[in-house]
């Protein structure tokens, strides 16, 4: 697909940056160090709902190393923060907005809301000062469970949202499924926790603010996927300052997993306080900061019903879902589990009807927000084990009741207002089966049983909606925010070039891929293009990376500024070769008179650009440096098919994943190499979701039981199976690229798969339902319940 | 972590003194204490690092027992020679604690002394009968563990080695919690001079011998014996990874492994 067909696209080029990240020479925002800087330490809540009386800071200003302390009353003229997504109920009315303070204002609503920042000569300093901080809490019951805020004479969290409801929202046409349940053969049905993860990216959240008096301009280092967004949520709503007075740069940063999108109470303080002390003001969270201030992920409860006929056939699927928003709303909170949830729950079938509701709460826990994959795999997961559960009630094969139902003609429009472009999700079932070599599956089951063993295949049909996002169907759909991807390409005088991008790379390998793109396009070599990215000072305006958005949107806006850039390299050869433009091709990084060997290389072109000694100057500027700005028509389906075989120890409950294959479709693919990277990561999120982690609060407390490692298990390299992970091509129709995206991929289909596959393992044995994570315990306690019922 | 004045001692007499006088605590691996200092869940005002004591480590057999230095870490005990040929059920237990840097700096003294209900070494001692000597005295492993991280040690009391008498036959089997990988069961089988032994780690608030599984296994040693008996879950841990009744099942299982195991 490339412009020459040798070229770099499609070829598995080792991450470029990566020498850095090996040998330590990364620069994070914990590695930058200024002058005469600060450190800060944020005093926060223990307490998960409390009134404060008071706060008294004197001893604790008058401590050793205290350079200032603030507390929410201090900070006059500061907005709470924004969210970028309003949701219009089923009443008609927007969503309830309760104020986020950026520090506690009276009241705290989770255990870690900050309360106070001291600011001082060292840490050590700052925290010894935070302990002398008195805060007189007046402690208030708690609930932690959507479920249960919901109920009456639940603790109230906000007083703009009676009854602790943030809205409840609804897609789909609720007469037609009605319609179809009514008269069904057969009505398949599920309860569903969709366990609530804590993030856990490598690098915990840091920055470092400082003010510059002479321009009256602050500069902040975060740890960010979106830098430009992070400025203007900041500036905008919050601070109220000049965007053109705010640099926001986001260097190396250590994974994000969609943790690092929002805009945070501790980055805001400290730009705030960095002019009040008129010094640079420095922070890390640490990892047990990390557990009780980053947005968590997921957390819904969900009943899903699937109608079908006598054959299997899916009439109509009803689906009711309470979201844990948190204490309050993060930036993205509302639109995940409505807009990017609901709107895949007709997963890879043709379903013609289906309506989902939900009812997104208010808790006492940390904020809720996008985490790998973002209500797609809570909608995936969802469709998959309801359409299990069919395969189980009709005695239907699991390949086989999905075949029954797939869609086949494209494009295709959803009951649930998307349109799949392109896609063959026959191919990547019939990939993965071979691969997961299911026809042998029975022997093996016979096997294991013979040593005492369970074993179960579970399947997953994912889709996902990725490449986010046309901006007028967002905002249609209530986002505050455009959607776009900005790029620009600068030729150099001597032919090298850069490209300042507005994606940003915290672990995807921009600096390879999108080195590939411009290297293949232009017919250059690699090490002529330096890829540029997370400094709102150096990139045009850009929108970030989430959403498995970077090559699909991000990748296309590089694309068309080379375009135009070769467009304008036509011009200039035309001049030099004294030909026609239209007589100019441009292949292998040369300017060719068609049909002749006359010809001028990207670099003379380049050159004359800038010494324009001779060029049509009468004509055209000289230089060549485009920028283009990219709004995609449509999301992105990246689909697949993953398979998963476990085996049980009923003794203990252990389940092993002893296969997992992942047949995927991402359409057209750069670099080979950092999509199987990407789809290992993927899965090992997913493997993690489905047996190892879970975020659990005190019922009565709320206090954060699994805080630390010690309790949340994330997964290890020992806990991984070798993954075997294949890709079948169908390009995406509507941009250049042909690209779908990857990176969320393996967390969205994993864990249907591995819960089938549990599921299907424990069938013989009688149990019927078990959620997420399948720990040895909670699968012990399944098969003892079982005995017991039986 | 507070500030804290840190002394390096040179024996244990001197070790002793410096922790009499400040009334501070004792440093050995600081697998546990270090992290415990970095959460500022301890404060104490002196650190007196053991690491410098040369009588303190090593591992040599005397007779019919394997002697191991308290401030000897759990990498040398899985490598050593003495104990894979001595006691080969420690030296893989050794091997299972934490990871490769817990292993290497982690010592035997600091996990006893420390006594964590989920920690492996305990479930030797008692496992084996050891005997631990201190600064002061000698100890019965009976008489050593006193309950969840206490054990019968005075302030300024140090462990300085353990003398673990050399079974016929031993496992141990470790059913890890899978956050931490702390033993949410652990239970260790030997066949010693004094019977069989089943001491088992991580399901109560300290380590403790299982009597049914020890006269069950002095009947008959297999697999089977141990799998039959049914475990009480009266006063065994329940948190977010196992109920009581899961870690009561847990003993049974773990120790028909570790019976099938010893061989």
């Amino acid at each position: 697909m490339g412009a020459n067909e040798t070229g770099p696209i499609g070829q598995a080029v080792r991450r470029r940056e990566d020498a850095r990240f090996l040998t330590g020479t990364g620069q994070y925002t914990d590695d930058v160090t200024m002058p005469r800087q600060t450190c800060a330490y944020f005093l926060r809540s223990p307490h998960a709902h409390a009134n404060i009386r008071s706060i008294d800071t004197k001893a604790a200003k008058a401590a050793p190393g205290v350079v200032a302390i603030y507390v929410g009353a201090d900070l006059t003229g500061v907005n709470g923060l924004p969210c970028g997504w309003l949701i219009t109920g089923t009443d008609g009315k927007p969503m309830n907005e309760p104020p986020h303070p950026v520090l506690a204002q009276g009241k705290v609503r989770h255990v870690g809301d900050p309360v106070a920042v001291v600011v001082a000569e060292s840490l050590l300093e700052a925290k010894d000062a935070a302990e002398m901080i008195a805060v007189d809490y007046e402690v208030l019951p708690a609930v932690v469970s959507g479920v249960d805020a919901l109920k009456p004479g639940a603790p109230q969290i906000h007083e703009q949202a009676p009854g602790n409801k943030c809205y409840t929202w609804a897609l789909g046409d609720k007469a037609a499924v009605d319609a179809a349940f009514a008269t069904a053969h057969h009505v398949s049905k599920v309860d569903i926790v969709n366990n609530r993860l804590v993030p856990n990216a490598i690098e915990p959240r840091a920055a470092v603010a400082s003010y510059n008096r002479a321009e009256q301009s602050y500069t902040l280092y975060v740890a960010s996927q979106n830098p430009h967004v992070e400025r203007l949520l900041m500036t905008a709503f919050v601070l109220g300052l000049p965007e053109t007075k705010v640099r926001v740069i986001a260097p190396d940063v250590g994974g994000g997993f969609g943790s690092k999108i929002y805009l945070y109470a501790e980055e805001t303080a400290l730009v705030w306080a960095s002019k009040h002390v008129n010094r640079p003001i420095r922070w890390a969270a640490d990892r047990s900061e990390a557990f009780i201030s980053d947005a968590h992920g997921r957390d819904h409860v969900t009943h899903a019903e699937m109608a079908v006929d006598k054959d299997g056939r899916f009439l109509a699927m009803r689906v009711t879902t309470t979201a844990n928003l948190g204490a309050y709303l993060s930036t993205f909170a509302s639109c995940i589990p409505t807009i990017l949830y609901a709107t895949l729950l007709a997963g890879q079938y043709t379903t013609p009807a289906i309506y989902c509701e939900v009812t997104a709460a208010f808790t006492n826990t940390v904020p809720v927000d996008a985490y790998r994959g973002a209500g797609r795999p809570e909608a995936t997961y969802v469709v998959e084990r309801v359409v299990h559960q069919v395969g189980v009630d009709l005695g239907i094969a699991q390949d086989e009741i999905r075949r029954r139902n797939f869609i086949r003609a494209f494009p295709y429009a959803t009951p649930v207002a998307l349109t799949y472009d392109t896609g063959n999700y026959d191919q990547t079932l019939d990939e993965a089966m071979r691969m997961a070599d299911v026809a042998h599956f029975t022997s093996r089951k016979a096997e294991a049983a013979r040593r005492g063993k369970l074993r179960g295949l579970g399947y997953s049909s994912y889709i996902e909606a990725c490449g986010l996002a046309p901006s007028n169907i967002a905002g249609a759909l209530g986002a505050r925010a455009g959607l776009y991807e900005a790029g620009e390409v600068r030729v150099n005088p001597t032919g090298g070039v850069t490209v300042f991008t507005g994606s940003h790379s915290h672990g995807q390998g921009h600096e390879t891929t999108f080195a590939q793109i411009v290297a293949d396009k232009l017919g250059i070599d690699m090490a002529n293009v330096e890829i540029v990215h997370g400094d709102t000072g150096r990139i045009p305006f850009g929108m970030g990376t989430y959403g498995s958005r970077s090559l699909a949107v991000g990748g296309t806006a590089i694309v068309k500024a080379i375009d135009k850039v070769v467009a304008k390299g036509k011009k200039i050869a035309a001049h030099l070769l004294e030909a026609a433009e239209t007589d100019i091709e441009f292949k292998d990084g040369k300017f060719t008179v068609a049909g002749t060997d006359r010809s001028k290389a990207f670099g003379e072109v380049a050159l004359a650009a800038y010494v324009p000694h001779i060029y049509p100057l009468d004509k055209l500027e000289p230089g060549l440096n485009e920028t283009a700005f990219y709004d995609p028509t449509n999301f992105t389906y990246p689909a697949g098919t993953h398979i998963c075989e476990v085996e049980i120890d009923p003794d203990t409950g252990v389940t092993e994943v002893v296969n997992f294959v992942a047949c995927d479709d991402f359409g057209n693919i750069i670099n080979p190499m950092i999509v199987e990277g990407q789809v290992h990561g993927g899965l090992a999120q997913g493997l993690g979701q489905a047996l190892l982690e879970n975020c659990v609060y005190d019922a009565k407390t709320g206090q954060l039981l699994s805080g630390s490692f010690m309790d949340y298990a994330m997964p290890r390299a020992d806990d991984l199976p070798t993954f075997k992970v294949s890709t079948k091509v169908t390009p995406c129709t509507h941009n250049p690229l042909g690209a779908k995206g990857c990176g969320e991929a393996g967390a969205i289909g994993a864990p249907a798969a591995m819960m089938n596959a549990v599921h299907d393992a424990l069938l013989g044995v009688g149990v019927k339902d078990i959620q997420m994570p399948a720990s040895p315990h909670r699968v012990w306690q399944a098969i003892q319940s079982a005995k017991a019922g039986a | 972590m507070y500030t804290f004045e840190l002394k390096k001692a040179d024996s244990v007499a001197n070790a002793a003194a410096l922790l009499a006088a400040s009334g501070g605590k004792a440093l050995a691996g600081g697998q546990s204490l270090v992290a415990a200092l970095k959460l500022r869940l301890a404060q104490p005002g002196t650190l007196v690092d053991l690491s410098g004591i040369a009588e303190l480590k090593g591992i040599r057999r005397e007779g019919t027992h394997v002697v191991i230095g308290a401030m000897t870490r759990h990498a040398d005990v899985a490598a050593s020679a003495e104990v894979k040929v001595g006691i080969p059920a420690l030296a893989a237990l050794a091997e299972g604690i934490g990871d490769r840097q817990v292993r290497n700096m982690g010592t035997l003294g600091g996990s006893l002394a420390n006594n964590d209900p989920a920690a492996c070494y305990p479930a030797a001692v008692l496992g084996l009968d050891a005997v631990v000597h201190t600064s002061k005295r000698k100890l019965a492993a009976a008489d050593f563990f006193k309950g969840m991280y206490e054990t019968a040690l005075a302030e300024d009391e140090l462990i300085t080695s353990v003398s673990f008498p050399v079974p016929a036959k031993a496992a141990y089997v470790k059913f890890v919690q899978p956050a931490s990988r702390f033993a949410l069961v652990g239970v260790f089988v030997a066949q010693t001079a004094g019977g069989v032994r089943v001491a088992v780690t991580g399901a109560g608030s300290s380590v403790f011998r299982a009597k049914a599984l020890e006269d069950a296994l002095a009947k008959s040693f297999t697999a089977d014996a141990a799998k039959a008996v049914k475990v009480p879950a009266t006063g065994l841990n329940s948190d977010l990874h196992g109920s009581a009744e899961y870690r009561a099942h847990l003993i049974s299982v773990l120790a028909a492994r570790a019976v099938t195991a010893a061989g």
